[in-house]
């Protein structure tokens, strides 16, 4: 036994997988058994209960923990083991075969770095080895090792080994998944479990314990160009702290950072921690952190933060490979709740591409909807932008999962980012704003002298609607109330600024006047405007370059009509201008731009 | 100097702190004052420099050992701790105590004395100290894990939990049970407290007796192992030699037990 020093400790996730009945919980049980790792007394213990029960003793018994599942014979839910050997720390994880629980299968395998894969030498490949080897490659999981139980059901027989892992092996390399090794076992008699068996000479290879000491540590994000999404803003002293766990890369004090997708912009002051010294100057991937920034710009949670030259993907439309896990089937067209890293947006699907069969890995009609535990491919649309990767390129920030009412019911996997028609303002906005010129004087400082922050109130609707009206009614409100508001009159820039263009170029005047109002937000007002010339798609343009500055999107009509999409007060019929643009001020103060009264420290949502 | 690994955990248990912390209006922590739980409290403070933004729960049973009451207090005001204390007064004046049964006892007054406060103060998610080497159904708990309108635990149904993406809706009336130290074994949280030199309740060492806790609980049911350890090295240099299970001196562990108490929202 070695003193008690500190040594250098490797520690690796390890999920055993496979069909239910093919032995996993067994192989697990027989593992620690054949290794002395199980506590004094809990084999003793689990003969005595199976002795009281009347039944024969199983391995699998040691770690179903359940009374349902000794009942049952199955695991239901993953268990997490810990196990150590030769210096070595694995955390195991059992998880369950049968579909019915492949959600619990898929948690499992989710948090590990290596897979046993375990296929029963009678029964030979079937439809959930095939479907956890698709969803093992999905995960990410690359290191595989094949067990084949059960050889001494088949007399321990070298041509029924060799023919499973002939079939397996042309299946694997479909998902360009290589397994490290197949290796023949009896896990009920221990043959090859932590003992080499005298049952099969013919097995030149590893036991499967050997087997757990050739799977590699994954190498660390560190190298990788930086992500840092953004979980919270914290303000709890005089402090304001930018927490997250790095996800790659590294970061350290002086370094630039640009936060997609809001594309704002600062130097790291300090790292913060808590009784750690000295005080840490960087912190790197895998890392739960905290940062402060020389300026006090507004960031959310789920930005993330990169460098300049290698700043992550902005997009509202992506392709992916999903496996579905919910209650519902996934639907095209209906809204579900999008997650990566710590945003969170609202999205739908547009396009089901395929339903890949796991079992074959043959395409399937088209359809509409995605069943439960099916894996498809898929075209996601975000109702906002966001920042992401590829998953080839960025693991971390290059997956997702999707949220349906409560629970998680699908994640998946980022192939190629799909330009929308807003990709070239976006680039534009983009580069604009980190090239931005900017003065001592910050949004922050601004909104502290202004007492409310910049936004854009933006009022659409037919003719002879009320639009003007009500804009100079709400400015006057605003203005009166203290507040610092100007009303932008899209048919004002025709004869000036506009003045040099043909009447029908509606996409550059629609251009122009969003550039327009970025500049006046940027002056820290609440600008009001309306737009006879400009139709809903427009609106979706002026949001992107004047992004992230919140945007109330109001709509007049004389009648009952459909309003534009992110319509967020909608005022048909006849109008009681007052209690509108009062309305339109609660809306304000909801989105946190005001303050709920004038003095009072304004209360925003995000950032300070 | 922290390992690689306990820096990896501790990664971990911020990140399910700061998740808890923004995704729940109406948070608490339980402290029952032993080794995991002063280590929770510990990573709480990690996670939010150096502040406590929750207010931290002791379901007092009135069987606990005395000292620990003193380390809670002098605790509570150096580290400026909101403390809420819970006790199931009317379970205790019908005189419930365990020699009436020692799964009726923590019942009654954990369980129960957990779910009256939850319903009292409408908590929405409840940082506890479980960790999955402790027993056979810990193992099987998820970071961010749901109960019910009545505080149960629907072990068959368990939410998927991926890629660091946990339960944080749900519906009204319901909680979630959040378990930052899932990962870590007994001798981690050692290696941590030594390593973050946190200042941990002295019942653990032996005090020349030959005797020391290696669980805290209540007095009763509670009894200490044999050892000499003295000192958190010594402690550690004992679990690792060690193959007695770390709970062998908790009473209600006994045949299904836990099980039994954990679906009925037993921590």
């Amino acid at each position: 036994m070695a003193t008690a020093i500190a040594r250098p400790t490797e520690h690796l996730n390890i999920v055993i997988v496979g069909h239910v009945d093919h032995g996993k919980s067994t192989l697990l049980g027989r593992l620690y058994a054949d290794t002395n790792s199980l506590p004094e007394g809990k084999l003793d213990k689990v003969r005595d209960i199976c002795r009281q029960q009347g039944k024969a003793f199983e391995y699998a018994f040691l770690f179903d923990a359940f009374l349902e599942e000794q009942e049952q014979g199955i695991t239901i839910d993953t268990a997490r083991t810990f196990f150590k050997w030769q210096d070595r720390h694995y955390i195991i994880i059992d998880a369950p075969g049968h579909k019915e629980f492949l959600k619990n299968m898929i948690s499992g395998a989710a948090r590990a770095e290596a897979a046993l894969l375990v296929i029963d030498a009678q029964e030979g490949i079937k439809e959930q080895s095939k479907k956890h080897g698709y969803l093992l490659s999905l995960l990410g999981i690359r290191q595989v090792a094949v067990v084949v139980n059960k050889m001494d059901l088949v007399g321990y027989r070298q041509d029924v080994f060799e023919a499973i892992e002939k079939e397996y092996r042309e299946f694997l390399s479909q998902l360009k998944v290589t397994p490290e090794r197949f290796v023949p076992v009896s896990a009920k008699l221990g043959d090859n479990i932590a003992n080499k068996s005298a049952n099969m000479p013919w097995y030149g290879g590893t036991t499967v314990l050997d087997s757990l000491g050739l799977f590699r540590k994954e190498t660390s994000r560190e190298q990788q160009p930086l992500r840092f999404p953004v979980q919270d803003v914290y303000k709890f002293d005089a402090r304001r702290v930018i927490a997250g766990r790095i996800a790659a890369g590294r970061v350290k004090v002086g370094d630039r950072l640009v936060f997609s997708p809001s594309n704002k912009s600062a130097l790291v002051k300090t790292v913060e921690a808590f009784n750690v010294e000295p005080v840490p100057t960087e912190a790197t991937a895998g890392q739960s952190t905290g940062i402060t920034l020389d300026e006090q710009i507004f960031i959310e949670r789920g930005e993330i933060a990169s460098r300049e030259d290698s700043a992550p993907l902005v997009s509202t439309t992506f392709r992916c490979n999903l496996f579905w896990m919910g209650r519902h089937p996934l639907e095209v067209g209906k809204k579900y709740l999008l997650r990566l890293a710590t945003r969170e947006v609202e999205c739908e699907v547009a396009i089901i591409h395929r339903i890949i069969d796991a079992s074959d890995l043959a395409s399937r009609e088209t359809r509409t909807i995605v069943g439960r535990n099916e894996v498809a491919e898929l075209t996601i649309r975000t109702k906002a932008p966001i920042a992401f990767d590829l998953y080839s390129d960025s693991e971390v920030t290059g997956r997702f999962v999707l949220v349906d009412q409560y629970d998680v019911s699908g994640g998946g996997i980022m192939t190629e980012m799909v330009t929308d028609e807003h990709t070239v303002l976006r680039e534009e906005a983009r580069q604009r704003d980190i090239a931005w010129v900017k003065g001592d004087v910050g949004a922050d400082d601004r909104a502290r002298h202004f007492g409310h922050r910049a936004a854009l109130v933006l009022i659409t609707g037919g003719r002879y609607t009320g639009k003007s009206f009500l804009a100079r009614r709400l400015e006057g409100q605003l203005v009166a109330d203290g507040r610092h508001s100007y009303l932008l009159d899209g048919a004002n820039l025709r004869r000036g600024l506009d003045a040099d263009m043909a009447e029908e170029d509606t996409k550059e005047t629609v251009r122009r006047f969003g550039e327009v109002a970025r500049l006046l937000i940027d002056t820290g007002l609440i600008v009001v405007s309306t737009t006879n010339a400009f139709g809903g798609a427009d609106h979706q343009a002026i949001r992107t370059l004047v992004h992230p500055t919140p945007v109330i999107a109001v709509h007049m009509s004389k009648a009952e009509e459909e309003p534009p999409p992110n319509t967020d007060l909608a005022f048909p019929g006849p109008k009681d201008y007052e209690a509108i643009a009062a309305q339109i001020i609660t809306e304000l103060k909801t989105r946190g731009v005001l303050a709920e009264a004038l003095g009072a420290k304004p209360q925003f949502h995000y950032s300070i | 100097m922290m390992n690689s690994h306990l820096r990896q955990l501790e990664d971990q248990s911020v990140y399910i702190f700061r998740e808890a912390y923004k995704h729940f209006d109406n948070l608490a922590m339980l402290w029952s004052m032993g080794k995991d739980s002063t280590v929770l409290l510990w990573l709480a403070r990690k996670a939010f420099f150096g502040h406590v933004p929750f207010p931290l729960l002791h379901i007092d049973t009135s069987y606990k050992i005395p000292a620990m009451i003193e380390y809670r207090d002098r605790f509570a005001r150096e580290w400026r701790l909101e403390l809420v204390i819970g006790q199931n007064k009317e379970a205790l004046a019908k005189g419930m105590n365990p020699t009436l049964g020692r799964v009726e006892c923590c019942t009654a007054l954990k369980t129960n004395g957990l779910k009256n406060l939850i319903a009292e103060k409408g908590y929405q998610g409840i940082i506890l100290g479980v960790r999955a080497d402790e027993e056979g159904t810990r193992a099987k708990e998820r970071y961010f894990s749901p109960r019910d309108k009545h505080g149960d635990w629907d072990f068959r149904e368990q939410p998927p939990e991926l890629w660091d993406q946990f339960k944080t809706t749900f519906p009204e009336g319901t909680h979630i049970r959040i378990h930052p130290l899932l990962d870590w074994t007994e001798i981690n949280i050692w290696e941590y407290i030594r390593a973050e030199n946190i200042p941990i309740i002295d019942l653990y060492f032996d005090k020349g007796e030959g005797t020391r806790y290696r669980s805290l609980g209540c007095a009763p049911c509670t009894t200490p192992i044999k050892s000499t350890a003295r000192t958190v090295d010594e402690i550690i240099e004992e679990l690792r030699k060690t193959t007695v299970a770390e709970r062998s001196g908790r009473a209600q562990d006994e045949g299904r037990g836990m099980e039994l108490l954990r679906k009925d929202g037993y921590m």
